[in-house]
This record gives structure tokens, C-alpha cells and sequence, in this order.
């Protein structure tokens, strides 16, 4: 029962095949069980069994909710009212919020059970959770060696694809959804910019967070993206757009679709099963109807550049208000600033601080024009770029990452080269477009690979229609037990 | 040209204002919590103000209505595109670790206020621009030896700066200008203007230079919280930075803060100890954007403006122009003012007494009771009818102020009190005579030493016959009487 589909646990808990209590229990149970994949931080066992037991309850009484009963994982940026929330830092290790954030509220009104919070980089500054001030996790596909589930979101990456809930909420800056999903086999959507109320969300980079469902199925991300999104008066920059019925876009035929192949995602160093895996997929999905186009996106090889550059500035800005004063992590100072120093020293971690740095010297005075003030240039030359695309192709296909999840131990040294990570990824968050990713096969380690669809803003229906298409073509061996 | 002349020859000050203007609003720049002033301290503070992790700004457009209407009082353009910036430091009472501002693109640009000068003359003070931004909270140190405090009350609640050009000559030209700034935004209630409560604060830029000469380099007074600590400051900062230059010394580009105890200013920060603000676009809000239509219709709200005001009372009621200007000055005081004149069949000799028993007996009576126009127990009406009385004779100026006096004390009308009292003047001229006439039999060595030239004794007769008549004799034809008997 727990590697059923969201979509099914939801027909299988209206059908009274099993309850929400039980499916609850045993989830708890699988969580304890595999508790070395250390995907989550904090577990609230009797607050989900409490919350399971009143579903059951509205599902006798036949007063069910959208999503009522179903065990869900949350990452732990999200604010939960009375539960702990730590963005995976030292710093917010006591800190239990006042207040429910949009996203998490939107779910427990729809009647979903939250299971607990999921581990993650520090801050969601990382993409292969080694920076969680809790430990890293471990990639349930680890066979002879322990992989990286990637990140940010790699907790709640582990949990769907362990089978240690039905879904589970992610965000993502510059690829925290998509990489982690990637490198474990689950399905990870980023929407776009404005369709998720950051409100409540753990900011690291304001202009480019956006909360997305990480699933087993593109169906199921589609049913949970929109419960998920939608206006919110809390939010200045959250869309007053529709969000229409994603859901009805599952499986419908791709015919006359342009899929656009980005020729400049070819990289030197890519492993070549990604590079074969990306091709196949585009032969399939022409076969299935779909014109294949090539596209160009000249100012991509900028966006990392541009990415590492306003991604770090808006956190560097965010991350001040964690300064032992009000709440959170405190060491105590003589004097103000020592106290300043003290508590950011002792509570961020090591590439929390790298980030801050970076982000406190490009928007130096002096420094603020070249590098600041250039990246929002380019910034708008990459939306540009992809506008220019969309006229020619109505979705772009393009791997998720360079490489599959790598073992632990094994991860680039250096931040840049763990930076390329995201060299897929950010380019969705640079020009606020939604992407997706969706498992398609195994590498020639039995390692999960994914591909990405990028689509037009706003346009997240494309990207459960072609999707869906790409699901049940590549027809994704999901795991079926965790070694 | 006002230039201050020293043994090595002429300067010229040069000075510009930072207004911060607390903007008259039930909540915060960009969260619900209350403004009230005179909480317990963090009694109005959202989690948006205590900036845990996740909160949003969200713009409160009623501040930003404010802001137009100020704007607009003041002759500048109103940005229909303007946007926030955060400025970034660290402070115990900044919650968010960034003050949300308007750096780049403000809301408001140029504008100007009209002043007068000590000379009497017109002068033109220009704004550079207007911007919103958040305030910070308050530190509070003096509580114990070892532990500092803060109060968040006052964290986001929405300011405007208003920026000057350094159009200013003297401190009384730019005590001129705040006095000036006050008075409309109070007209515009868009602030309250309440120094002392901090509502309204000015950073004075006050620089010397030879006329004629570019400008010198600048010091910047902070937080200066009232006219008296301006003039005050400015005179200090003058004398400071011409002993330096004569010195042969250089002035220093810094922040120095006015110690209020001492009138002296002390060097705060240099311009290399300056913070780096690191200011960027504030991601958490899209851009301002401002519909023309809802300018316009702000626009429909301004009130008559105290220069427009203290013009027509001028006209209408001829009076002189410093009286124009005293009553137009606030407009409560207009408001009073007009509202008695309308009450009465009035001609404009009476406008005029009007303004002179308002400005002076009313004002006066509020001095004595530490109160003001918007608490007077005299209502606008009353005060029409008591100088229409004095007007008419029936009562005595100087009977009238025991009137107002008692209208003050009773909220009765000044005609039922003069009944009541029996304060009615005496006009009959036999009564007048015959009181004469008693004082002078009784008094008939003085009436000697008069005619032999004493001509003081004439007040000691007026003065006996006031006595006898419990002061309601007409004092003019007590006059004329006196000067007839006394001639017989």
C-alpha cells in the first residue's frame, strides 16, 4: 500500500480500502523502519495519527476534502504552526512558529495528514543535502555505495521515492525541486514565479523561491500543484492568475506539440546515458505525435553566473534577520556585535556563510554595478531568450542534471563544480518559468535519471501534458524496495 | 543675501533637510499592526514587524494615498511607477536586518514649500524628492547596567522622507521652512507633526562657503526633534565649521548628533566608518504602479492650503497679513476663526477684533490652561458673540476678558453671563457724571494738585470711578466726562 500513487491512495481511502489511520500508521512505521535514510527532522507520529483519525472520520461521514486523508511529507521550510521548523539550520533548532504558511495551510485544509518535516540543505543552499545541519540523507536507490538524494529538497526527495509518504512539498530556488527528484526517481514540479504563496516559506532568494510538489507521478503532481497554488493577499508577488484544472491534462495527446530541443544544453563532461537518455526521449515523443524542433538559448551558459549572483545577494538580505535578538540559535556577546557574531559564527554553517559572503560583496558599494547591476541584465536577456523560444516551440526538453546522483564521498570538492548541479535548473528560476521533472530511466549504475520540460509562464498544463506523455513512454521502473 | 561677516570676511551657510514625517495612518507601511502612540512597549507588533522567518510586506495603500496627497500639497509630481529598496544594516531595532525604503525611484519628485524670510521676503524652498519607508524600532539602554531593550512598537510604521535641496541661508529660514512644512501637513493630515513624540524629525546638512564659491563639504546633524534644538544646531554647526576653516582646518564629511542637554553637535560617524548600505531591489514587492485616476481623485481631497488660506482671509476679511498668516498657520485655528466670523453679522472691523481676541485672550487662555484650539470649552460661536458685544458697547474690553474667562470656566453663552453678572456696561452719561462727580468731591485736594499742573491724577480719577462703578463704565466717555468736569 505505500507505494501507491497519491491519485490511488486517494481513490483507495474513498473506496474504504484502507484508512487514513492505518495507511498513516504503517507510513509512521516505514519512517522508523528506514530511519538511516535520516529524511526527516522532525516526525509528529501523534499529531498525523490524530489528524488521520479525523479524516477517517469525515470519510464515514462522506464530508471529504480534496486531498482528506492523505500522509504527507512537508520540507522543513515551511512554517507549520506549533511544529518545529528549521530550514535545516542550527540556527531555527528551537524555533517553533506562530503561524501556518500559505502552502502548508492550503494542504491541511484540503484535509492532507502531515507525516513530519523533511531534512534539507541548510537553508535550501545546497544540491545534494550534505549542508543539513541534521546530517545528510541518503538516496533509498544507494546500492553498493550510500548516494546523495540531491537538494535541496532532498529529504522529502528520499521520502516519496522510499515509499515514506505519498508526496511531499519541496521548494525551489535553482533547482531544489528538480535536481533531487532527478537523482531519486520521483516526479518534481517547479511552478512558475508567483503561482505559490511564498508566505510562510523560509526566504533564501525571494525573486526566485517557489514551492512545488514532488510525487511519484505526474498526475499526482498535477492534483497536488493545485491544491497548492493560487493567489494570496499575503504575498505581493503571488499571481492573481487562474490555476486551471491541471489534473485534466494527464494523458492528453501530445499530436502537433513542438517540443524544443535547447541545443546549448549539450555540455562537455554531461555522462553519456544522460545524453542518450535526452535523445531517446525526443525520438519517443515524436513517435507519439510530437514535432521535435531545435531551439537556441544563447545566454544559458550565463545563467549560473547570474544565478549565483542574485541568489546570494537576496539571501545575504534575508538571512540578517537571524540574529539571536527575537528568536532562534543565540551565543551570547559583550556588546551587540559581538553577539551578532557569535550566533551567526556558531548557527549557519559553512556554505550558508560562503553564500552570505558572496551575496554581502556583489552588493558592495563599488562592487553593486558589475556584478549586482550586470546580473539583472543578463538576467533579462535569459527571459528573453526563452521568449524567443517559445515562438518556436511550445515546450523545451532538456535534461534535469549533468550527471546521475553521485555517492557520497564522490561529490565535486570545490562549491563551483558542485554549483554545475543546478546548470539545467536555474534557468527556470532566472526567467520565473515552470519546469518539471520527470524520471525516465535507470544509468548504467541503476541510478535514477530525469528529464526536464520547461514551459511558457503560467503554462503548467503543457507541462503535465507532455509529462504524462514522457512518463508512459519511458514507463520509469519506480523502486520497489529499499536495500 | 545673508552672509555672516568675521575679521577674514564674508560666509554663507548652506542648508538642506531629511524631513522624516511619521505618516498619519491606523496601521503599519506594510503590516496590520495598530500605530498607536503610548503602548506598553511591543504591545503593536505583527509577526511581519518582528520579522520571523517567512513574513511578507504587503504594501498598506492607504499610506501610499497619504504620501500622493502630500505629494501634491507640496507641488512635487507624483511616480506613476516607483519602487522599494532595502537598505541593509544591523541593529538590534531592526528587526528584518533591512530597512525597507525608497531609494532609487521614489514616489514623489522636486516640489517646493513658500517661506518667509526674516526680512519679510518670499522665498521658494525646494523639495528634491519625497519617498516612503519603514521605521526602525526603538533601543532603549537606560533600563539596567547591563542589558539593553527594545521596543518594537514603532518598527514599520510608515515615514516620508522629504529631502530639500540645500536651498536654506539661515537657521531661521530653515526653522522657517519646518514651521512651514508642519503647518500643511497638518492642513493635509498626513502628519501630526508632533516633534516631541517624534513624528516629525529633521537631519539638518549644514555647510559653510565663501559667497560666490562652490559649496563646502557638508555635515549632516541627525535627529534633530524640534525648531528651538534646529536654530540651535545650525547656529552651533556654523560656528563650529568657520572656527575650523579660519583654522585653516578642513570640515570633515560626517554624521554628528545634537546633544540637546549641551546645544552642541558631536561627531557620530565619518564618511569612511559610513555604513555600506547595500541597497538592492526589494524583491518581496512588485513595483508601485499608480493610476493617474487615482491622483486625480487624491487630488479632489486637498484642502485650501495655509498660504491660499491666510490670502483670502486677507481679502476677505482684511486683515493685515502677519494676522492672515498667524490664524491661517494651523487650520484648526482657521477653522475657528471662520466659523466665528460667519456666526456674526460681521464688517470687517470686527474681523479684525475677531482675530486679535483669538490670537491673543483665546491663545492666551490655552497657554494658562496647557491646552489648545482642538480642546478649547469656548465655542466659535461664543467668541463671535463676545466681541460683538464689545463692539456694540455693551460690555468693556477689559470687562471682556473677565467674560471669556468665566465662558471658559461655565461654557456659557458671553450675553447670558453679562446678564447673569450684571457686567453690562454703563453708557448713560448722567450715571457716568454723577460717579464723577462723587470721586471728584472726595478727592477735591487732588483735583487741586491737578489744576496746578500734577496731570498723572487724571488715570487716579478714572481708576476711583471704575472702582465705584465695578469697572463697567465706558471707558470712552468716562474719558470725555472726566476732561469736561475737570475743565468746568
Amino acid at each position: 500500500m505505500h507505494s501507491l500513487s497519491l491519485y490511488e491512495i486517494k481513490k483507495g481511502l474513498l473506496k474504504k480500502d484502507f484508512s487514513s489511520t492505518e495507511l498513516t500508521g504503517h507510513y509512521l512505521q516505514r519512517i522508523e523502519k528506514f530511519q538511516y535514510l535520516n529524511a526527516f527532522i522532525t516526525v509528529c507520529a501523534d499529531h498525523a495519527l490524530r489528524a488521520a483519525q479525523q479524516s477517517d472520520r469525515k470519510i464515514a461521514n462522506g464530508n471529504v476534502r480534496e486531498l482528506e486523508g492523505i500522509p504527507m511529507a512537508i520540507k522543513d521550510l515551511f512554517l507549520t504552526k506549533g511544529i518545529r521548523t528549521t530550514a535545516g539550520s542550527q540556527m531555527l533548532n528551537n524555533f517553533i512558529p506562530p503561524y501556518e504558511s500559505t502552502v502548508s495551510e492550503k494542504l491541511l485544509d484540503a484535509g492532507v495528514v502531515f507525516l513530519g518535516k523533511t531534512n534539507m540543505d541548510e537553508f535550501a543552499m545546497g544540491s545534494a543535502n550534505l549542508t543539513s545541519y541534521y546530517g545528510s540523507v541518503v538516496n533509498p536507490w544507494s546500492k553498493d555505495k550510500k548516494l546523495v538524494p540531491g537538494g535541496s529538497s532532498g529529504g522529502s526527495a528520499a521520502a516519496v521515492a522510499g515509499h515514506l509518504c505519498a508526496a511531499a512539498t519541496g521548494s525551489d530556488t535553482g533547482g531544489s525541486v528538480r535536481q533531487p527528484a532527478s537523482f531519486s526517481g520521483i516526479v518534481g514540479l517547479k511552478p512558475t514565479y508567483g503561482r505559490c504563496s511564498r508566505y510562510g516559506m523560509v526566504a533564501f532568494a525571494s525573486s526566485l523561491d517557489q514551492a512545488g510538489p514532488m510525487t511519484k507521478t505526474v498526475r499526482d503532481a498535477a492534483i497536488l500543484l493545485k491544491v497548492m497554488s493560487g493567489y494570496d493577499e499575503k504575498d505581493s508577488t503571488s499571481s492573481p492568475k487562474e490555476v486551471p484544472d491541471l489534473e485534466s491534462f494527464v494523458g492528453k495527446s501530445i499530436r502537433g506539440l513542438k517540443i524544443g530541443i535547447p541545443k546549448e544544453y549539450r555540455l562537455d563532461g554531461m555522462s553519456d546515458d544522460i545524453v542518450k537518455v535526452w535523445r531517446k526521449a525526443a525520438l519517443m515523443l515524436k513517435d507519439a505525435g510530437a514535432e521535435i524542433v531545435d531551439v537556441s538559448l544563447p545566454y544559458s551558459k550565463y545563467a549560473l553566473p547570474t544565478y549565483y549572483i542574485i541568489a546570494p545577494a537576496e539571501a545575504s538580505s534575508n538571512l540578517a534577520r537571524y540574529d539571536g535578538v527575537r528568536y532562534g540559535f543565540r551565543e551570547n556577546g559583550i556588546s551587540l556585535n559581538d553577539l551578532y557574531e557569535n550566533t551567526r559564527a556558531e548557527g549557519f554553517g559553512d556554505e550558508v556563510k560562503r553564500r552570505i559572503l558572496i551575496g554581502t560583496y556583489v552588493l558592495s558599494a563599488g562592487y553593486y554595478d558589475a556584478y549586482y547591476l550586470k546580473a539583472l541584465k543578463v538576467q533579462k536577456l535569459i527571459r528573453q531568450d526563452f521568449m524567443n523560444a517559445f515562438e518556436e516551440a511550445d515546450v523545451l526538453l532538456t535534461p534535469t542534471t549533468p550527471t546521475s546522483a553521485f555517492a557520497f564521498g564522490e561529490e565535486p570538492k570545490d562549491p563551483v563544480t558542485m554549483y554545475l548541479n543546478d546548470v539545467f535548473t536555474v534557468t527556470a528560476n532566472i526567467a520565473g518559468l515552470p519546469g518539471i521533472s520527470v524520471p525516465v530511466d535507470l544509468d548504467s549504475l541503476g541510478r535514477p535519471l530525469g528529464l526536464q520540460l520547461i514551459a511558457p509562464h503560467f503554462k503548467e498544463e503543457l507541462l503535465v501534458q507532455v509529462g504524462s506523455a514522457l512518463e508512459e513512454i519511458a514507463n520509469f521502473p519506480a523502486l520497489k524496495e529499499i536495500i | 543675501m545673508k552672509y555672516i561677516e568675521t575679521s577674514s570676511g564674508l560666509w554663507e551657510v548652506v542648508i538642506g533637510l531629511e524631513v522624516h514625517a511619521q505618516i498619519i495612518s491606523e496601521s503599519k507601511l506594510f503590516s496590520s499592526a495598530s500605530t498607536k502612540f503610548g503602548v506598553s512597549p511591543n504591545e503593536n507588533v505583527s509577526f511581519v514587524d518582528a520579522a520571523l522567518p517567512g513574513v511578507l510586506p504587503v504594501i498598506n495603500s492607504f499610506c501610499i494615498d497619504q504620501a500622493i496627497k502630500t505629494g501634491l500639497g507640496l507641488n512635487g509630481s507624483v511616480n506613476l511607477k516607483s519602487y522599494f529598496d532595502r537598505k541593509n544594516y544591523f541593529y538590534a531595532d531592526l528587526p528584518q536586518g533591512y530597512q525597507i525604503t525608497q531609494f532609487h525611484h521614489p514616489i514623489i519628485s522636486g516640489g517646493h514649500v513658500e517661506i518667509e524670510t526674516e526680512d519679510g521676503e518670499e522665498k521658494k524652498v525646494c523639495l528634491d524628492h519625497i519617498h516612503i519607508e519603514q521605521d526602525a524600532g526603538k533601543s532603549i539602554h537606560d533600563q539596567g547596567p547591563t542589558k539593553s531593550f527594545i521596543d518594537l512598537n514603532r518598527a514599520g510604521i510608515a515615514l516620508m522622507e522629504i529631502v530639500t535641496k540645500p536651498d536654506m541661508r539661515t537657521a531661521e529660514e530653515a526653522a522657517s521652512f519646518l514651521r512651514k512644512l508642519r503647518s500643511i501637513l497638518r492642513y493635509l493630515k498626513t502628519c501630526d507633526g508632533n516633534m516631541d513624540e517624534g513624528s516629525m524629525r529633521a537631519d539638518v546638512n549644514v555647510s559653510l562657503h565663501r559667497p560666490g564659491t562652490e559649496y563646502g563639504t557638508r555635515a549632516e546633524i541627525k535627529n534633530v526633534n524640534s525648531i528651538k534644538f534646529l536654530i540651535t544646531a545650525v547656529n552651533y554647526e556654523t560656528e563650529r565649521q568657520i572656527a575650523l576653516l579660519e583654522a585653516g582646518k578642513e570640515v570633515e564629511q560626517e554624521t554628528r548628533l545634537f546633544d540637546s542637554s549641551t546645544g552642541k553637535t558631536v561627531g557620530m560617524r565619518s564618511k569612511e566608518d559610513a555604513n555600506d548600505y547595500r541597497y538592492f531591489p526589494e524583491p518581496d514587492l512588485p513595483p508601485l504602479i499608480l493610476e493617474q485616476s487615482r491622483i486625480d481623485a487624491i487630488r479632489e481631497t486637498i484642502p485650501e492650503l495655509p498660504d491660499a488660506k491666510a490670502a483670502r482671509l486677507q481679502r476677505d476679511y482684511s486683515l493685515s497679513h502677519y494676522d492672515a498668516c498667524l490664524i491661517s498657520s494651523e487650520k484648526e485655528v482657521a477653522d475657528f476663526y471662520e466659523r466665528a466670523v460667519v456666526s456674526i453679522d460681521s464688517n470687517e472691523n470686527i474681523a479684525k477684533i475677531l482675530s486679535n481676541w483669538i490670537t491673543g485672550e483665546l491663545f492666551a487662555l490655552f497657554n494658562k490652561y496647557s491646552t489648545d484650539i482642538n480642546n478649547s470649552r469656548i465655542s466659535p460661536e461664543h467668541m463671535g458673540e463676545l466681541v460683538i458685544l464689545i463692539k456694540t458697547d455693551i460690555i468693556s474690553g477689559k470687562i471682556a476678558k473677565d467674560v471669556l474667562e468665566l465662558m471658559w470656566e461655565t461654557g456659557e453663552s458671553p450675553s447670558n453671563i453679562v446678564e447673569e453678572k450684571g457686567l453690562r456696561q454703563i453708557v448713560c452719561s448722567d450715571t457716568i457724571t454723577e460717579s464723577l462727580r462723587e470721586v471728584l468731591a472726595q478727592h477735591a485736594d487732588k483735583v487741586e494738585e491737578y489744576k496746578n499742573g500734577k496731570d498723572k491724577l487724571f488715570t487716579f480719577f478714572i481708576g476711583q470711578a471704575m472702582k465705584k462703578t465695578q469697572g463697567k463704565a465706558n471707558p470712552q466717555m468716562l474719558n470725555e466726562i472726566l476732561k469736561k468736569l475737570l475743565s468746568e
